[in-house]
């Protein structure tokens, strides 16, 4: 590294410290997930024995099972729709010339920076019109709007970067666009595919206000959603909530520390053109 | 293929994003913004009330301040984070200990977390007999332990050390990456100055992470604007008005109050104030530029 390592150690003290200062309050959830039922506690005590019947009771009691199921429904299916219209349109934004190119560009861009709460009203009374609300499309399909925006940068800037002599090598041996994008383009863009992917997942998963507007039917409600239902009404079960809560986060944040790298630098090119 | 066909093909690609982008984000705006002009209930016919809505909304205390209430939310998700930021990631490049990798991937952690988590976890943490408190009842506080979420002065201070918590990682990692940009010969030439850390830091490194800073105060401003998650799961814009902000003042008016025109006019002028500050972030970073 090009800054000589001139205080390492305050250095060193400064990132431990801070990291401690992080993973204090999760490890404080983690364990308050562990404790007795009912239990009054007010720090980090070790629990007397690990109580996973608290997940049991998040799992079956409060529906944490219907939840989880919803939330994965619906980002599964976000993530699908998002990263097929946003290959194709990247596509053509990053290999294709053509009339009006600029300005439907930038008309998508524009959905990165128009705040989904400028988008939910009419959105919900819509929604409502068509009765779409209370089923799963109601979140899916503005979400794959929305997330479109960001998709369709996010592969045009990968499309943009292929060699044009390896599209039209292709060309010339008389391969379609199609057939250009799935044999020849595709199996190389795996890597910002994956960025994509994750990035679609984590943002649909943790998504609230949509479906807390969309949906009231209680067995098609999100993860999120139900988390922020159950501390509402069970103030007494903190175990419970606990335990629900990590299941909440769990999936996103396994996901994430599998593939952080690459995640941490498709934010930072994601975030670069807002 | 036909010419025309050929002339036609880049369109058809466009064709799937396009239609999920208009009529689920691009229509709906628009409809925002022409809805504004209208009293409504949502459900009996609206009434033109030109610029009401938006003369209701500037004189409205409970409008104000909870655009003040974003704007204080600016300085704890935004401005916080970036100063915390540098030092944690100059150190985290300076320092060569074991496990660097890891840490910042820990830092980074909380991003992951869906905000519904962090704030029942943090009400938890902030509540009158959690951990916070005992922790200062421990070191003999008691003076200090308030209900941090339910008190008049800290209420809005400490949502905003939840958002400094949740957003410092994604600066750290941000300027991380920004860091190894930053040609070492250009601290070559600042050591060959004579340059001490201070100096190095303000001549080499604060402006070569220009573009960092900037992507990462836009991220989190907006993110402080926008801040709703987290005020609905703790404290619903109490106690009093003291944390209402924009985002719950738009649910509200929407779908509780049967305001629709209402909310729509401070939806348009929330998004009017995320253009402008995003701009403005952009403007002083390009201005600023090598």
């Amino acid at each position: 590294m090009s800054i000589a390592p001139r205080s390492g150690a305050w250095s060193a003290a400064l990132l431990v410290s801070f990291a401690a200062i992080t993973i204090l309050p999760i490890l404080g959830i983690v364990l308050l997930s562990l404790q007795p039922e009912q239990a009054q506690l007010s720090g980090f005590e070790l629990p007397d024995r690990l109580h996973f019947e608290n997940y049991a009771r998040a799992w079956d009691v409060a529906q944490f099972a219907s939840y989880l199921r919803s939330s994965v429904i619906v980002s599964v299916a976000v993530v699908a729709g998002t990263v097929v219209v946003s290959t194709l349109s990247g596509y053509a934004f990053g290999t294709m010339r053509f009339a009006g190119q600029d300005v439907l560009f930038y008309l998508l861009l524009a959905g990165l920076v128009i705040p989904f709460e400028a988008v939910i009203v009419p959105l919900y009374v819509e929604l409502r019109a068509g009765h779409l609300t209370n089923t799963y499309w109601s979140v899916v399909l503005p979400l794959i709007g929305v997330n479109s925006s960001f998709g369709t940068f996010w592969m045009r800037a990968y499309f943009r970067a292929v060699p044009r002599q390896l599209i039209e090598a292709a060309s010339l041996d008389g391969a379609g666009s199609l057939r250009i994008l799935w044999r020849v383009l595709l199996p190389g863009a795996r890597p910002a595919l994956l960025t994509l992917v994750v990035l679609v997942f984590m943002w649909s998963w943790n998504e609230f206000l949509l479906p807390l507007v969309m949906l009231s039917r209680e067995d098609l409600r999100t993860a999120p959603l139900g988390l922020a239902f159950f501390a509402g009404r069970y103030t007494v079960d903190r175990s419970g909530m606990a335990a629900a809560a990590v299941m909440v986060a769990l999936p996103v944040v396994v996901l994430f520390i599998a593939t952080h790298r690459r995640f941490v630098h498709g934010m930072w090119v994601g975030a670069v053109k807002q | 293929m036909t010419a025309r066909g050929r002339r036609a093909l880049p369109y058809l690609y466009l064709l799937p994003a396009f239609l999920f982008f208009v009529p689920f984000v691009l229509v709906p705006f628009a409809h925002t913004v022409g809805l504004s002009f209208y009293d409504w209930d949502g459900l009996t016919r609206a009434a033109f009330t030109g610029l009401g809505n938006y003369r209701e909304a500037f004189g409205s205390a409970l409008v104000r301040s909870a655009f003040g209430h974003a704007f204080v939310l600016i300085f704890f998700f935004g401005v916080l984070p970036v100063l915390l930021a540098l030092p944690l990631a100059v150190s985290s490049v300076n320092a060569s200990i074991p496990g660097g990798n890891a840490l910042r991937t820990l830092i980074f952690l909380p991003q992951a977390i869906s905000t519904v988590v962090v704030g029942v976890s943090w009400g938890w943490i902030l509540a009158l007999d959690g951990p916070l408190n005992a922790g200062l009842h421990a070191f003999g506080l008691d003076w200090a332990a308030v209900d941090w979420l339910g008190s008049f002065t800290w209420a809005l201070p400490s949502l905003g050390i939840v958002g400094t918590w949740t957003l410092t990682g994604l600066c750290v990692a941000l300027f991380f990456a920004g860091l190894q940009q930053i040609p070492g010969s250009l601290y070559d030439a600042a050591a060959v100055d004579g340059a001490g850390r201070l100096r190095e830091f303000l001549a080499v490194t604060l402006p070569g992470l220009k573009g960092p800073i900037a992507v990462a105060l836009t991220v989190t401003v907006i993110s402080a604007l926008r801040a709703f998650d987290l005020v609905f799961v703790t404290t619903r814009g109490g106690p009093g008005t003291e944390t209402v902000v924009p985002g719950l003042l738009i649910y509200r008016r929407a779908f509780e109050d049967g305001r629709l025109g209402s909310a729509a006019a401070i939806a348009v002028i929330l998004s009017i104030v995320v253009f402008a500050v995003t701009l403005l972030i952009n403007r002083i970073a390009d201005r600023n530029a090598p």
